[in-house]
This record gives structure tokens, C-alpha cells and sequence, in this order.
């Protein structure tokens, strides 16, 4: 009771300081005076025509696209279309778009993106790709920090939500998507109730081609059927090692949040992935049926195509000895982080109210003098004590996911008590705590994935928002927090909206990708088929009830834009290169009645969308984006006639 | 005077001029650097991106090398200039020739130079002045009469939405000094006759 009054005392105190400070020098105060006296605002601020100090990739959630930010402003920069359909840009309308979200289910136009990743060399970010997982139709995008675009997805068979992934290795030799759900492999009709001992929990390593980017399945992993949470590649000293979250180890097929709950440790999968590497590389492995999509962009053409691929590479781990081993983690953890040295495994326990951390050094030790506590489906499971390298005390209620500043602090949010507790890694101390609003899932550190993180800011990634903005209707927006870290106390600086659910994000350094951003494709360049570079070879044709419009677009006119001769039925195909060589010119394209959407092309590309007239009439066609002072010009008319019409097809631009 | 008519050579290499066009939408302004042997864009595409702008005003586009006698005559010009140069540089220094052809060729040079000048300005004159009829926008001036975009021979010049700033280039520095230098050997040249 004493202390309290204590305390009263020093806030009346500090209140009267910060009055008389505030009539002098309202902002230059940046510490420990409280919310009036911080200048927060200046902090964040980034002038009129200045440039943000980092790129933030801030997964899309059920938008299934990724929002890419500036921080510290937290200005949304650009939607960039990767799982979803994108009417705004034509993504996955476009007949040169469309493959990209090809699947071994179909076309499927819609996920749930989750965990961005950026590229690394030896340990730190490169700046080249950013790697995220669609999770309801496990898949994997590659996009590519050139150009800004979604250059590859590949389809992970024998996975159902794709959950514990796309994070990558310290060299991005592999990005590795973990299945969430545990399935039966090969698929087959039985029973959800023998789910126990039958199912299989796919752990899939992707090769990525360190030139091009490429991505192959190398391996799958295929392990008992528990739940993969959240995954992290070992680095520096664990490099060759990746570390899974499991939950529902009790293989429980109905009302989960029970029955999944009810082991006191859960664990943590360790798999010596080089181990894995070597044996598949000297023929082991077994080839097993599996359809699956390979989609790839290529730059050049700026057309994607679609590869049905029908076989995986399995490896039960039973058959590797020494390659997987289960670290006991308590309480269904969630994530599962390791720190930038790679001697730190951080267990998430969701469910218990300590942070659980796990040695590498003393785990290699428990493996070496074989300090096990029993085995489950083989492989062998490590004592608790024994690798136990220290334990987090009552930091706060439902911990999640953990980032580290690169100075011996880590930081851990907690989404059941609302806040991001700041800890000293090796002695386990809590320095911090501040709240969030609301229900913080990941937070992010730019490069806090690496082993070298920038422990400028922290972004706090919210579920839930309630009273924070204006309110709009029963559905509201998601949202993010910056604080800076800078200091001893973590410092709330800014809150902002976000697209979709922001699950994961990962920022870098703008320095290391805003010069490399493609301004235009050169036309020079265009290599597809169905580009128009010449004025000369602008041109309709005919194939039976196909209509192939060759046409070019620059300030401010379509050629051609009056077109004779299309029919009632036909399928009417609109080849549209942009010529225009300069910055920031795209041109749009819309059609009255397209069932599709508009198309915007960026300068030096071609595009492809399809229109098929239903009625008779002359049908307008316009440009999308305001180009030009003479945009209002930039139009064009097709000539529709019934479907047994004999009217020849004419095509033109500027004749009388 | 060999190292002064020597950095004409300058000129196959380095522009002459530089006209430069910055606007609003313009961060990174549109520039053509001028060379004796014809017109490139600073950067790639700023040839086209500014003769797509000039449409709207009825320009015509900018001459290609092909398109203009000067670009053929200027190097042959240069090049006889350059070679005068050395050979009056080579026998003045052995005495075989006065000094005075040092400003001989200078002066030469520098009749040239204007006309050079002169025929470049006829050529703006030209360029910003002889507008397609069917132009997209015709503007008028204050006083009625029609609006032309002759771009300043020197200086910087407003023009509608742009700035346009047209300076010397490297290679017309180099010819500024070599010409300097010609006259610093006529000086030279003077005092060691007199010494004699």
C-alpha cells in the first residue's frame, strides 16, 4: 500500500514536470516523460516526396495477396497480387496471369497467405525474393523484388494446410512448407476415426535455384500424423538443421481445442535436413505418385505456364538414422524461433504461461550420449531437462512467436494477455512489457529471421482491433504496431491499418531493393508471342470462332481502335502491347461486359484478355488509367453483328 | 597547340550540348545531349519519351543522324580542323611556320564555332516553330498570336509545364580549352620570336 502511495506521488510529480516542460519545449523531450512529451510523430514521419528507411512484406492473411509497406511511416505501398484473383491489375484474369493459379484442383483463385520470407546469402537478407505459403491449397509463391511480381508457384502435394512454412534456409538452398493438418497419404476413402497411427504429417523441403530462383520439391519428409505449427531453419552454428513446432501429438480427430490440449509437452521435431540431403542425393528416398502444379512466369514473355507434375520424392524418417529427434516443448506450442547465433530454440508454448528454450549445444550433446526418453513412431525423443537451456518465467499468458533485435534481447507476443514482452536471452530476464490492441499473433523485426537483424523497430501484427479506428460496420480491419526498440523500454510509435491478416511480415532495408526496381520492360525485350512492336503488324484475325486483335496502346490512342467484323459468339481475344518507354505509364484496358475484369499494362508488356460479346451493337473499349491529358480520348469501338452476319473484319485508326 | 587542337577529339566522344527538360511528372528529367555526329537521349528512351510529348504540340520528331547534313559535315569539319591544327603545331614548333598561324587557325576556328551556332539556332528556330497544323493542342500567347517552343539556344527558358535548361556539354569545354590553349601558344609562340 506504501509503495502505491509511492507511486502516486511520483506520477503527480512527473505530471507537474512534464507541465512546465510542455509551455517550453513541447518536442524536443524524447524519453521517459510520458505520451505529451515524446515526439512519436516525428519519428514516423516521413516528408512529402521522402522515401521510408524499409520495405515491409506483410502477409495478406485471407486476402491471400501481400501488402508491402513502408516503415516507419506505415504507408501501404502496393497490394501485390499473389494467391488471389487481382481485378485491379487483371492478375489471374488475364489469359498470361491465369496459369499462375492453376492447381491440381483446378483453378483456384483464392488462399490464405501467411509467413513471408525474404532470401538470404550466408545468413542475412538479400534482398531478391520474397517467398510466401498460400495455406488452404498448400502452396508456395516466389515473388521476385525486381519486378514486383509473383514469378513462381509450386503446389505442395500430401499437405493440407500449409501452416508451418515458407520459411527458408540461411543460403535459401531450401524454403520448407510443413503440413498443418495430418492426412491420409496416398489419399484414400477410410474413415476420420482411424485417423490415429494412419495418418501422415508431410514435411516438404523445395530446392531453390540460387541463379534463377527456381523451385523443385527435393524431398518430403513424411512424419507421424501430428500437427506442424510453425517452423525456423537453424543458422549460423545449427545451419543444416530445421526446427517444427508440433501440436495435437495426442492425434486427436474431432474437437481439437480438448482433446488436442491434453499432453502436458508436446514437441518440437529437430531434423538434420542435411542428413536428409545426402541420403536422397545418394539415391535414397522413395518416388511416390503425387499430382501437382509447377506455375511459372517467365519475364521475358510475361506469360506463366502451368506444369502438371506427377511424382514426389518421400523419405520416411525411420529410414535415416539420426536425421529427425523430438524435443518435449510444453503445451502445444506455436511458434518456434531461434535465435540469430543458432544456439537458441524458442518454444512458443500457447497454452502455458512460461517461454520454453531449448540449447542446440546441449541437444547435439543429448543426441551424441543417446539421453532419451522414449521414442514415438521411432524416432527417438530427447529429454526435457537435458536440452532445457533456460525458461522465460510467467512472461504473460499465451506466448506466440518470438523476434530477436540482434543484441541479446528478444521479443515475445502474447496474444492472450495483449502484449510484447521484451527478455535478455541467456539469463532469461524479463526487461519489458508493453500492450498491443489487440491480440498480437507475430511480431517482426526487420531481418529479426536472420543472423543479422536491423533492431530499429518492432511491428506488432494484430488480430483484432475493436475500438482503435472508426468504426466500419461489424467487419473491421486488422492492424499493426510499430515500436521503437532503440531504447531500454520498447516505445509505441504509430498504429496502422493492414490488408487482410497480417500474419507474418518480414522487412529489409530499402537500400537493398528500391534501386534494383524495375522502372520499365523494354520493348526490345518482349519476347511474347502475340506482342505487337511494329506498327506494321497490328492486325484482327480470324480462327473459326476465335478473333485475335493484335493491338498497341500509346498516349493516347489504341491501334486499332475501330474493329469491323466480330460476331455474336465469337471469342474475342485482345493482344495489347503498351509501347509507351517511359516511368509510371501503364495504360488500362476495359471492354463493356467483359465477364473478367480491366487489364493494366505496364510499359514494354503484353496482355491478354478475353471478351466475348453477347449481344449486337457497337461496344466501347477504354482506358483504365488515367495516362495522359488526352486520356478522355483514349477509346475505341467494336463493331458487333449476329452470328450469321457475312461482314468482313476491318480494323483502323485515324482514317475518315 | 598540338594538345589544343588535340582536344577537339574530344568532340567523337563527348556531347556538345545538353538540353534538359524537367517538368512535374518529371523527377528525373528527360535530357537529349547534343554530339556532332547527331542527337542521343541522356538516358535510353528519352529521345522517344520527348518526341511522344511533342506530339500533343505538333513537333516533329528529333533528326535522326540520317536526317541531317550537319551531323555528316561537323565530324569531317572537326576532323580537318583537328588535323590543321597538328600540322601547324608540328612545323611551329620547329620553326617551320610563324607563330601568327597559330591565330590564324583560332580565328578559323572560331568563325566556325558561330557558325556552328548559328546553324544550330536556325535549326531550334525551326524545330520549335514549324508545328504540325493538326496539332493537338494549339496554344496562343498572351497577345493571340500562336505559341511556338523554340528551346533557348543558352539558358533556361519556361515552356508551358517544363523546364528547359540548354548548356554547354563536355565536348564543348574541350573545344573552349583547346581553342584557350591555341591562343596561350600564340602568346607563347610571340614571346619566343621576340626572345630570338
Amino acid at each position: 500500500m506504501k509503495k502505491s502511495i509511492n507511486i502516486l506521488f511520483f506520477l503527480v510529480i512527473a505530471a507537474g514536470l512534464v507541465g512546465c516542460n510542455n509551455g517550453n519545449d513541447k518536442r524536443s523531450s524524447s524519453k521517459g516523460q510520458g505520451g505529451l512529451a515524446t515526439n512519436a510523430a516525428e519519428r514516423v514521419y516521413v516528408a512529402p516526396g521522402e522515401h521510408d528507411e524499409f520495405y515491409a512484406f506483410m502477409s495478406g492473411g485471407f486476402s491471400g495477396q501481400l501488402g508491402v509497406y513502408g516503415l516507419p511511416s506505415g504507408r501501404l505501398l502496393k497490394v501485390l497480387p499473389v494467391f488471389s484473383q487481382n481485378p485491379e491489375s487483371g492478375y489471374g484474369y488475364t489469359e498470361e496471369t491465369k496459369p499462375m493459379l492453376n492447381t491440381s484442383y483446378g483453378f483456384v483463385p483464392w488462399d490464405d497467405s501467411h509467413h513471408p520470407d525474404i532470401s538470404q546469402t550466408t545468413g542475412k537478407l538479400d534482398g531478391r525474393w520474397v517467398f510466401i505459403n498460400g495455406n488452404n491449397t498448400p502452396r508456395i509463391a516466389r515473388i521476385d523484388l525486381k519486378n514486383f511480381e509473383t514469378e513462381e508457384i509450386i503446389e505442395i502435394p500430401n499437405s493440407a494446410g500449409n501452416h508451418s512454412s515458407s520459411f527458408i534456409t540461411e543460403n535459401t538452398e531450401y524454403v520448407v512448407a510443413g503440413t498443418r493438418f495430418s492426412v491420409p497419404v496416398p489419399q484414400k476413402d477410410m474413415s476420420i476415426k482411424d485417423y490415429k497411427g494412419n495418418f501422415k504429417g508431410a514435411l516438404t523441403f523445395i530446392s531453390v535455384d540460387p541463379d534463377s530462383g527456381r523451385m523443385g520439391i527435393k524431398f518430403q519428409l513424411m512424419m507421424p500424423g501430428f500437427n506442424y505449427d510453425l517452423s525456423h531453419p537453424g543458422r549460423d552454428k545449427s545451419h543444416g538443421w530445421f526446427f517444427f513446432t508440433t501440436y495435437n501429438t495426442e492425434e486427436a480427430h474431432t474437437l481439437l481445442e480438448v482433446n488436442a490440449s491434453q499432453n502436458d509437452k508436446d514437441f518440437i521435431a529437430a531434423v538434420n535436413w542435411k542428413k536428409i540431403e545426402e541420403y536422397v542425393n545418394n539415391g535414397g528416398g522413395k518416388k511416390v505418385p503425387a499430382k501437382y502444379a509447377h506455375n511459372v512466369r517467365d519475364e521475358h514473355t510475361h506469360t506463366a505456364t502451368s506444369t502438371m507434375l506427377d511424382e514426389v520424392l518421400t523419405v520416411n524418417p525411420m529410414d535415416v538414422p539420426g536425421a529427425v529427434y523430438f524435443l518435449p516443448t510444453p503445451k502445444s506450442p506455436h511458434g518456434c524461433d531461434v535465435d540469430p547465433t543458432g544456439e537458441y530454440i524458442i518454444g512458443n508454448g500457447k497454452l502455458s504461461a512460461d517461454l520454453t528454450v531449448h540449447s542446440f549445444t546441449k541437444m547435439l550433446d543429448a543426441i551424441e550420449n543417446e539421453k532419451f526418453d522414449g521414442e514415438a513412431y521411432g524416432i527417438p525423443i530427447l529429454n526435457f531437462e537435458d536440452i532445457l537451456a533456460g525458461v522465460v518465467k510467467q512472461p504473460g499468458l499465451g506466448p506466440l512467436h518470438t523476434e530477436f533485435d540482434g543484441k541479446g534481447n528478444a521479443y515475445t507476443t502474447f496474444f492472450i494477455s495483449s502484449e510484447v514482452v521484451k527478455w535478455k536471452v541467456g539469463t532469461w530476464e524479463v526487461l519489458d512489457r508493453q500492450p498491443v490492441f489487440y491480440s498480437v499473433g507475430h511480431g517482426m523485426i526487420p531481418g529479426g529471421n536472420s543472423r543479422e537483424p536491423f533492431g530499429k523497430y518492432f511491428v506488432a501484427l494484430n488480430k483484432i482491433t475493436k475500438d482503435r479506428y472508426l468504426p466500419t460496420g461489424p467487419e473491421l480491419t486488422q492492424s499493426a504496431q510499430l515500436f521503437d526498440i532503440t531504447g531500454d523500454k520498447m516505445e509505441l510509435l504509430l498504429d496502422f491499418p493492414t490488408i487482410g491478416e497480417p500474419h507474418y511480415a518480414a522487412a529489409i532495408p530499402a537500400e537493398m531493393v528500391a534501386p534494383n526496381s524495375r522502372k520499365i520492360y523494354k520493348l526490345s525485350e518482349n519476347k511474347h508471342k502475340h506482342a505487337v512492336i511494329q506498327d506494321s503488324d497490328v492486325r484482327v484475325e480470324r480462327d473459326g470462332k476465335e478473333v485475335h486483335i493484335y493491338m498497341n496502346m500509346i498516349r493516347s490512342h489504341f491501334n486499332p481502335d475501330n474493329i469491323e467484323g466480330v460476331k455474336v459468339g465469337d471469342k474475342v481475344y485482345f493482344h495489347i502491347t503498351n509501347h509507351e518507354q517511359d516511368f509510371d505509364v501503364p495504360h488500362g484496358f476495359a471492354v463493356i461486359g467483359a465477364n473478367t475484369a480491366e487489364m493494366l499494362i505496364v510499359p514494354g508488356k503484353t496482355e491478354t484478355l478475353v471478351w466475348e460479346p453477347k449481344q449486337v451493337g457497337v461496344w466501347p473499349f477504354y482506358c483504365t488509367d488515367f495516362c495522359s491529358a488526352l486520356h478522355q480520348e483514349m477509346q475505341g469501338y467494336v463493331r458487333v453483328s449476329p452470328a450469321d452476319s457475312d461482314i468482313e473484319l476491318s480494323w483502323g485508326l485515324g482514317e475518315d | 597547340m598540338i594538345i589544343g587542337s588535340l582536344l577537339l577529339l574530344g568532340l567523337f566522344k563527348f556531347p556538345l550540348w545538353n538540353i534538359v527538360l524537367g517538368a512535374p511528372q518529371y523527377p528525373d528529367p528527360l535530357g537529349m545531349d547534343i554530339y556532332i555526329q547527331g542527337i542521343q537521349g541522356v538516358e535510353e528512351f528519352d529521345i522517344q519519351n520527348i518526341d511522344g510529348l511533342n506530339h500533343y504540340i505538333g513537333m516533329k520528331t528529333i533528326p535522326k543522324a540520317e536526317d541531317m547534313w550537319e551531323f555528316e559535315v561537323f565530324p569531317l569539319v572537326i576532323g580537318i580542323m583537328v588535323a590543321l591544327g597538328v600540322i601547324i603545331g608540328i612545323l611551329g614548333f620547329f620553326g617551320k611556320v610563324s607563330y601568327k598561324w597559330f591565330l590564324g587557325w583560332f580565328v578559323v576556328m572560331s568563325i566556325l564555332g558561330i557558325m556552328g551556332m548559328y546553324d544550330f539556332n536556325l535549326w531550334l528556330i525551326e524545330y520549335g516553330t514549324d508545328l504540325d497544323p493538326k496539332a493537338i493542342m494549339k496554344l496562343e500567347n498572351l497577345d493571340g498570336t500562336p505559341m511556338t517552343y523554340k528551346p533557348p539556344l543558352l539558358g533556361y527558358q519556361k515552356m508551358l509545364n517544363f523546364d528547359v535548361d540548354s548548356w554547354p556539354a563536355t565536348g564543348a569545354y574541350m573545344i573552349f580549352a583547346g581553342m584557350l590553349l591555341t591562343v596561350v601558344a600564340f602568346f607563347v609562340g610571340k614571346k619566343e620570336w621576340k626572345s630570338k
